[in-house]
């Protein structure tokens, strides 16, 4: 699979040549693939914000490049507009950044800035609308009207509606209750299988990612400490757990009853597959007896 | 310009003799200070003025480059005012083209207003470098007290003016985060005229509004919850209290006023030219 983000020795130094300088992201080598869908996670200050405002070229590296479909993003900078289509982004709290007086305006405000037609527009605003879940007749009412988990959904709505090849969402779960939770993980889960883009889920939440990513991107002190299958990264549970990340609690549960001797693998990451492996495990003690 | 690099109203915590004032006697000073900048009549007055800033700073532990980052934003008011002076004081002409006419006195005004107000900025961002928000409304309370006698609600006046310099760096913060949020949806802020420019400010302006009113609301309520029912009544964790500092401080502060009004006295008897009359 070819890499659509792909970035060479990346820095980002904020403030630069002042007393305030601060690393936020050094030295980063990373190659994503197309069509994955990738975790990322990381403590506060790990530079996970940092990175991924790179890929859309919100921020310019201070060194290194960052390479989008084996476009390098700031060769021309008069154009780096092309690649805030091209990779959406999805802000943290993104219900604050509602402005239009209807929500079909809100959501064709970047399928318009794209200059694409009327009629294009139309088409992108109700495909995104679908996506969230958020009914046709709704389109017409103020963003302001909507329940906060409703405004979340328009808010990433307005970037889904760019037809982005890459979708990058900033913790677009915090604050949320678990039922719009699940409700907008799902929709992300459904909208990568159908349109198969490539998404970049940042999260604190080991459950979900476990539950929805193929790779995780684990990132410490600004560096990458690792990049590998959802399986591998979590298996390294150790590890993670240093970096004060911890793997999702059933997973722990797997691993502490793998170390008591049951034939439980401690490489389980979710309820469902936990709970087939300890019935089955269960059933062979019954058996053995 | 960067949003990062407005820093009036920010607030750096430090142990300097500058911090450790008394509220009460930090905006006399700056007060003095204002009024020192005014009274200067010559430009080697105000410069006395412009060097009681360059030790301020020093002792307070800011960094003189500070000023540079907080003088940007006003930096139209102060090339327009210096233009301004430039052209349009009559006098001698030392050069002339079509109908403007450079005079030395032009020059001299143009010099003086420009310092004055860097000086100004330079001067009252000190204050507000220095000094808690808490602090100072502590401060201004105790020294708008006598008007409590004509009823004036002194104290909901002071409060309004600590929470607007509170905000000022959420809210800077706040733009900066909303203006990513629509530069990743294509906003274009960048290119087109004046016109376009200005609409495309709305949808920054319009979700900045919106969180300003939301933070209100969410402040009262806390403030309410927590029983604030304004000044009456209202006893202090850290009461006010003059120290050894203060009154170094005011022997400053007096001795530099008496040498700008020393300055201007004399002046004219030094030979060194007026620039205000």
């Amino acid at each position: 699979m070819p890499a659509i983000i792909k970035t060479e020795s990346l820095s980002h130094v904020y403030s630069q040549g002042t007393a305030f300088e601060q690393a936020a992201v050094h030295d980063v080598d990373l190659e994503i693939e197309k069509g994955a869908f990738v975790g990322v996670i990381g403590h506060t200050g790990s530079g996970k914000s940092t990175l991924i405002q790179h890929f859309n070229g919100l921020l310019r590296p201070t060194s290194g490049r960052v390479l989008i479909d084996g476009e390098d993003t700031w060769e021309h900078p008069k154009q780096i507009r092309r690649f805030r289509f091209k990779v959406g982004l999805v802000f943290q709290y993104p219900e604050y950044q509602l402005f239009e007086e209807t929500l079909y305006k809100d959501i064709a405000f970047g399928p318009t800035n794209m200059g694409l037609t009327p009629d294009e527009v139309d088409v992108r605003v109700r495909q995104a609308a679908r996506f969230v879940e958020l009914p046709e007749d709704m389109l017409q009412k103020s963003p302001f009207e909507l329940s906060g988990g409703q405004k979340r959904r328009a808010a990433i709505a307005g970037v889904i509606a760019m037809n982005p090849e890459v979708l990058v969402l900033d913790e677009p779960t915090a604050g949320l209750d678990p039922r719009g939770r699940d409700r907008i993980l799902g929709e992300i889960k459904e909208y990568h299988q159908q349109q198969g883009n490539t998404v970049l889920l940042v999260s604190h939440s080991m459950e979900d990612i476990a539950r929805l990513a193929d790779k995780v991107l684990v990132l410490a002190r600004g560096r990458v400490f690792m990049y590998d299958d959802t399986r591998a990264v979590f298996a390294r549970a150790e590890q993670l757990e240093q970096l004060g990340l911890s793997p999702p609690q059933i997973t722990k549960i797997c691993t502490r009853l793998h170390r008591e001797g049951l034939p439980v693998s401690p490489e389980i990451f979710t309820v469902g597959a936990a709970k087939t492996a300890i019935l089955s495990a269960l059933g062979e003690k019954e058996r053995n007896r | 310009m960067k949003l990062s690099d407005i820093t009036i109203g920010q607030h750096f915590p430090g142990q300097s003799p500058v911090h450790l004032m008394d509220p009460r006697a930090k905006i006399v000073v700056t007060g003095a200070y204002i009024v020192m900048l005014f009274l200067a009549q010559n430009l080697l007055s105000l410069l006395v003025g412009a060097v009681f800033v360059l030790i301020t700073y020093p002792a307070s532990g800011i960094a003189l480059r500070l000023i540079l980052k907080s003088l940007k934003p006003v930096l139209p008011i102060i090339i327009f005012t210096g233009i301004l002076n430039l052209f349009f004081v009559s006098g001698e002409p030392l050069w002339e083209f079509w109908r403007l006419s450079i005079t030395a006195e032009g020059i001299r005004l143009a010099v003086h207003m420009c310092l004055r107000i860097v000086c100004l900025i330079a001067g009252s961002a000190l204050l507000t470098y220095t000094t808690s928000p808490i602090a100072l409304t502590d401060g201004l309370e105790a020294l708008f007290s006598p008007l409590k006698k004509i009823k004036a609600p002194v104290h909901e006046i002071v409060m309004i003016m600590t929470i607007t310099l509170r905000f000022i760096p959420t809210l800077i913060e706040e733009t900066g985060k909303i203006m990513s949020a629509q530069k990743a949806r294509g906003a274009d802020l960048e290119s087109g005229n004046i016109l376009q420019r200005m609409r495309a400010m709305l949808p920054i302006l319009i979700p900045l509004f919106v969180s300003a009113f939301r933070r209100a609301e969410e402040l009262a309520l806390a403030m309410e919850s927590r029983c604030y029912h304004g000044g009456e009544g209202r006893t202090r964790l850290r009461v006010l209290a003059f120290s050894g500092v203060d009154v170094w401080a005011a022997v400053f502060t007096i001795a530099f006023v008496f040498a700008v009004v020393a300055i201007n006295i004399s002046g004219p008897a030094l030979g060194i030219p007026g620039t205000l009359r």
